[in-house]
């Protein structure tokens, strides 16, 4: 992994292809597009049927699986979607993350990349270790949600966070609780916190790790993000897409506008930045 | 022809909102209700050689989409039709 890095200007940002999948069900892909696309890299909608089909995955440099409620949520949130991927992307897919190129997932995708198990991708053979399940409160929760960085630096989404900053980014799901086997959870919180693992965690407006509403979902631990040990592959709940600019927050007209900048933003420029470095 | 009859059940244990609520729906129209448990049924029906084998499939339909290992557990039921 590490010859690969050819110091801060080694691939140029216009030359970054980033593949953003589809399948029916699938949202806020058009957001995730635009967002990698006013940041200069060459952002394309790949439908999972032309990535079987047509198109070759070690074309792009990074991979993003967007929110939606994929093939309606049916079995379980991402779980169709998985295993569609899993049946005929499968190799691929664990090459391309061995190699240390990006796969991220927002929303659904974190819910796909978990039932894929690439997250939290204790051991390296695609096991289920986790799930994304329905949220306490039985209720699509839909609101503005407090994010802390808790991550040293091994995420690659977040390498341009200072950790500790609280990000506002928006939640919109009905299956958001994060949780591991009931008799392994100290075993993996363990593994998470000694792997620098957990990326973001819901906190209140103090800063401090609170239940409902602040936890829109009663996750485990307060997780809202994770990475793999590798920090390559990321998932998240909240849409950092849908803040991309400050105006874009609900409370941008009572705060100064000091800057353009939306809260979700930085988690682009941090991907893109670790793209230009590694290859 | 075999019908399978899949019972998804959520682990002891594991929090079940959908339950819970239903139980608070059913308590306001008046019914004494103790507990709810939601659980999801799938009918599978397969072709197979045998009773066996079309349980041996459905396990592992289970285990490779209708299940996660995390928080569910399942019961099979194979009929011959």
């Amino acid at each position: 992994m590490e010859k690969n890095i050819v110091g801060d200007d080694g691939m140029k940002t216009s030359d970054i292809k980033v593949c953003i999948l589809r399948i029916e069900g699938t949202n806020c892909e058009q957001e995730m597009y635009y967002s990698f696309k006013r940041l200069g890299a060459k952002p394309e909608l790949v439908h999972l049927k032309q990535l079987i089909k047509n198109k070759n995955l070690f074309d792009y440099q990074c991979f993003m699986i967007p929110g939606g409620f994929s093939t309606g949520d049916y079995v379980r949130a991402g779980a169709i979607f998985a295993a569609l991927i899993k049946s005929r992307l499968s190799k691929e897919i664990k090459k391309f993350v061995e190699e240390g190129c990006p796969v991220g997932g927002i929303c659904n995708g974190f819910q796909v990349l978990v039932e894929l198990g690439l997250l939290p991708g204790f051991d390296k053979k695609m096991n289920v270790e986790a799930v994304l399940t329905i949220n306490d409160s039985n209720r699509f929760e839909c609101r503005p949600t407090l994010l802390r960085n808790e991550n040293n630096g091994n995420s690659v989404f977040t390498s341009k966070i200072k950790k500790n900053r609280i990000l506002m980014i928006p939640s919109a799901h009905a299956e958001g609780k994060f949780l591991f086997q009931k008799d392994r959870e100290e075993k993996y919180l363990q593994k998470l916190i000694d792997n620098d693992q957990i990326v973001f965690r819901y906190v209140n407006e103090d800063g401090e790790y609170a239940g409902y509403p602040w936890n829109p979902n009663g996750s485990f631990y307060n997780i809202a993000g994770i990475c793999n040990p590798e920090g390559n592959v990321f998932g998240m709940m909240p849409h950092p897409e849908r803040v991309f600019y400050r105006y874009q927050h609900p409370d941008w007209t009572r705060t100064n506008l000091k800057t353009l900048d939306g809260d979700g933003k930085i988690v682009f420029e941090s991907l893109l930045e670790y793209i230009r470095r590694r290859f | 022809m075999y019908h399978a009859d899949v019972v998804i059940n959520l682990k002891k244990g594991v929090a079940d909102p959908e339950g819970v609520n239903t139980k608070k729906a059913l308590e306001l129209l008046g019914f004494d209700v103790k507990e709810v448990k939601s659980a999801k049924i799938f009918r599978i029906i397969l072709d197979a050689k045998s009773k066996n084998d079309a349980k041996k499939t459905t396990e592992e339909m289970c285990r490779k989409l209708l299940a996660n290992p995390v928080i569910h557990d399942y019961t099979l039921r194979i009929m011959v039709k």
